[in-house]
């Protein structure tokens, strides 16, 4: 049975339509891991000698920072380690146990290289502990209790991506963590020494760790099997039908026609609704990079400004016209013009940039010439990096599945040659023509010039717009044709 | 009768293969247009040709003189519903209804007015029931997407398939609305179906389709159902003439 799971996900891979893509793709991940797996190698056998070289004891000190590891692993995983999509509807009507086709989905996702990675840290970082000497059980033990570790946060993540509640509370946890050891109140690293330290000195305890990714998984394997009886076809949860008017938006014509239907998918789809309460998120990037001293120069300021006030361009702007793949071919037989669609997706993303250099304003506490540097930077985001994203949107052709809430950044067949080429001016071209003003002249110039940039964008609009709009209409048969794979 | 749709050396060619070859085809202002073949045809190529969502390898579509894949003008014209991709699942039908209004110059009341015809068709499942459209039935569903199209009157409505997934009584009052719209308001339709009676029923004009090439282009009259039902039963009847068929062949000849 699970040589034919194993062939129809290789045909499934090498047959899927974006396989060139991803072939390559899997190439150049394939060597950025063996360059990281060398290092961690390297890691793993040297610091051991490297930490006595200092006087400290090897093994207490991991433990001291293996907590920052863990956490980070979760974070990591969470963005990057795909969650396995198995299509399971046509096997159950077959006649193959149900609980052979989930433990067949949780074993998969346990070979991944998330999984593997720290074997190659732990594994010969244990082997130097006891050829100098320690003792084997208590050696083994700790590495067990490593090893739950990493599984633990391989079910774990699954559950994240698939639960909301998991991902609410996890994600409270970390943030609460994280800015109580920012601000220093509280330092994790004094309670988690003792546990790390725990797993060494008494061995029944770090077996016992096994008990915990064992666990999970048996919760894994309930929850997705009962996931698999009650078919959202079979239960289906209806919730009533919302019927907002946004009357007020009327008076706009088709503009207002298009933004009322934006807005109502933005706020009655999963996907969507993850993906502007993403966007919020960036508006608190500059606290993380701004408060960090080496971090506080002019440039960094205008660069964290980009982030601020762009988080709903980059993150929903990005995706124009995906957002609207399910149905796209409705639009291209309606009596609709490209430029009436693509002004109502330019007036979304201006108005939410335009949103967050306001609520941006609490960086006024951090000292005005940081806000300063965040209004330079939304204008810019408004006058070209708003075009540019409708413009790198006539690339993405990836279709966007409304109902699934999952990866908002996951999606690497969005990664392409043309997106990342537009992506570049993005942040890289105010950076560099305010280095060139700040340089020369002084920092008031650089943030000027940048917003002088910014405002020439808004004075061509209309030239281009003609530019997005032509290349739409090229891309047009291209982009019908991919959104109908959705695989 | 002035052409409302008319194709000239019309090609589409997939790796190779040849899915779709007409020479020259006129559909005519009010005509109601069948459209039918087996799975494969070229039945749903076409239409997408005709709404421009894929590109010819040569050849033209005009629709009321405006070459489709030129100009844009004939969008504001033309009403169509070929699958589930013409549906904006996040919707209430009501919204749906009304958004497409808005796009064709109609306002909330002009819609609401509009959609009182169509009290039966919808048998008091679509409308007033605080459900977005994903959460209709696949033949609800299908029902809004129909009417969808057929919004403010266009010219020309071109619907791929309409009869399969809905229930008889809906069929025949999808036929009902059809003959009205061709008899009140010179509706020019373009209709693809698998179903021989349906399709004599509510057309006046049916062409066959085969591998891509017209093989068939009949006005309906009363024989034209048996004519039609004898071109496609004629490949298994020859089979089994020669014996090609299995079924055909008694079982003690088998063994």
């Amino acid at each position: 049975m699970i040589k034919t799971f194993l062939s129809l996900e290789w045909k499934a891979f090498s047959r899927s339509a974006s396989f060139k893509l991803n072939l390559a793709l899997k190439i150049i991940l394939g060597i950025i891991a063996a360059f990281y797996l060398v290092m961690i190698l390297a890691l793993g056998v040297s610091v051991f000698y490297m930490l006595k070289e200092k006087n400290l004891e090897p093994l207490s000190t991991v433990n001291k920072y293996l907590v920052y590891w863990w956490l980070l692993d979760l974070v990591i995983r969470y963005f990057l380690q795909k969650s396995p999509i198995m299509y399971v509807k046509p096997f159950l009507t077959l006649p193959i146990k149900k609980g052979k086709i989930v433990s067949f989905f949780l074993g998969k996702t346990a070979i991944s290289f998330f999984n593997i990675y720290p074997a190659f840290f732990f594994l010969p970082f244990s082997i130097v502990l006891i050829v100098n000497g320690y003792p084997v059980m208590q050696v083994l033990s700790w590495h067990v209790a490593m090893l739950s570790l990493v599984f633990f946060n391989n079910y774990l993540n699954l559950l994240i991506d698939n639960l909301d509640r998991v991902f609410t509370a996890v994600l409270i946890v970390l943030v609460s963590f994280a800015v109580m050891q920012y601000y220093g109140w509280l330092d994790i690293t004094i309670y988690s020494t003792p546990v790390f330290q725990a797993f060494y000195g008494y061995p029944i305890l770090g077996f016992a760790m096994l008990l915990l990714p064992i666990l999970l998984y048996r919760y894994c394997f309930s929850y997705f099997k009962n996931v698999l009886r009650t078919d959202e076809a079979v239960q289906p949860r209806l919730k009533e039908a919302q019927t907002e008017n946004f009357t007020w938006l009327e008076k706009y014509g088709t503009l207002g026609t298009f933004l009322k239907n934006d807005i109502k998918l933005i706020i009655r789809n999963k996907r969507s609704k993850s993906t502007v309460l993403v966007s919020v998120l960036f508006l608190f990037y500059g606290i993380l990079i701004l408060t960090n001293k080496t971090h506080n120069s002019e440039t960094w300021r205008l660069f964290a400004g980009l982030f601020i006030t762009g988080g709903f361009l980059f993150t929903f702007g990005g995706y124009v016209p995906s957002w609207d793949s399910a149905y796209y071919p409705l639009l291209m037989s309606q009596n609709i013009r490209y430029k009436e669609y693509l002004t109502s997706k330019w007036w979304l993303i201006v108005i939410a940039t335009f949103a967050s250099m306001i609520l941006a304003s609490f960086y006024l506490f951090m000292g005005w010439k940081i806000y300063l540097a965040i209004i330079a930077a939304g204008i810019y985001n408004i006058g070209v990096n708003a075009h540019l994203v409708l413009l790198g949107g006539a690339y993405v052709k990836t279709p966007i599945d409304l109902a699934a809430g999952k990866k908002v950044f996951g999606d690497k067949k969005a990664f392409n040659v043309q997106t990342l080429l537009i992506a570049l001016p993005k942040i890289v071209l105010p950076l560099l023509i305010f280095y060139i003003f700040y340089r020369n002249w002084n920092v008031t110039a650089g943030y000027l010039s940048v917003a002088i940039l910014g405002i020439l964008g808004l004075a061509f609009r209309n030239k281009m717009f003609r530019i997005i709009e032509h290349i739409y209409k090229k891309e047009k048969y291209a982009t019908l044709a991919a959104y109908k794979q959705k695989n | 009768m002035n052409a409302m749709i008319s194709i000239e050396n019309l090609k589409k060619v997939y790796n190779g293969v040849t899915v779709l070859n007409i020479p020259h085809l006129e559909i005519p202002t009010g005509q109601s247009f069948g459209l039918v073949g087996n799975n494969g045809a070229g039945k749903t190529t076409l239409f997408s040709l005709v709404l421009d969502l894929i590109a010819p390898n040569t050849g033209t579509v005009s629709n009321n003189g405006i070459i489709v894949n030129e100009s844009e003008d004939w969008k504001r014209f033309t009403g169509a519903f070929m699958d589930e991709s013409f549906l904006i699942s996040y919707l209430t039908p009501e919204e749906y209804f009304y958004f497409i209004g808005e796009l064709r110059g109609l306002n909330k009341s002009d819609v609401n007015e509009f959609l009182q015809q169509f009290t039966e068709l919808f048998n008091g499942e679509i409308l007033n029931k605080r459900k977005y459209i994903r959460d209709l039935s696949k033949g609800n569903q299908k029902k809004a997407g129909i009417v969808g199209a057929l919004i403010g009157y266009p010219q020309v409505i071109i619907l791929d398939e309409p009869f399969a997934n809905l229930d008889p009584t809906t069929q025949y009052r999808l036929k009902d609305i059809i003959r009205k719209f061709t008899a009140e308001k010179n509706t020019t339709f373009l209709i693809s179906s698998h179903d021989l009676s349906h399709t004599t029923e509510v057309c006046s004009r049916i062409v066959v389709l085969n591998k891509g090439e017209i093989t068939k282009d009949i006005q309906t009259n009363t024989e034209t159902l048996k004519e039609l039902e004898a071109f496609f039963s004629k490949g298994i009847l020859e089979d089994t003439r020669r014996g090609d068929s299995i079924n055909a062949v008694p079982f003690s000849n088998r063994l």
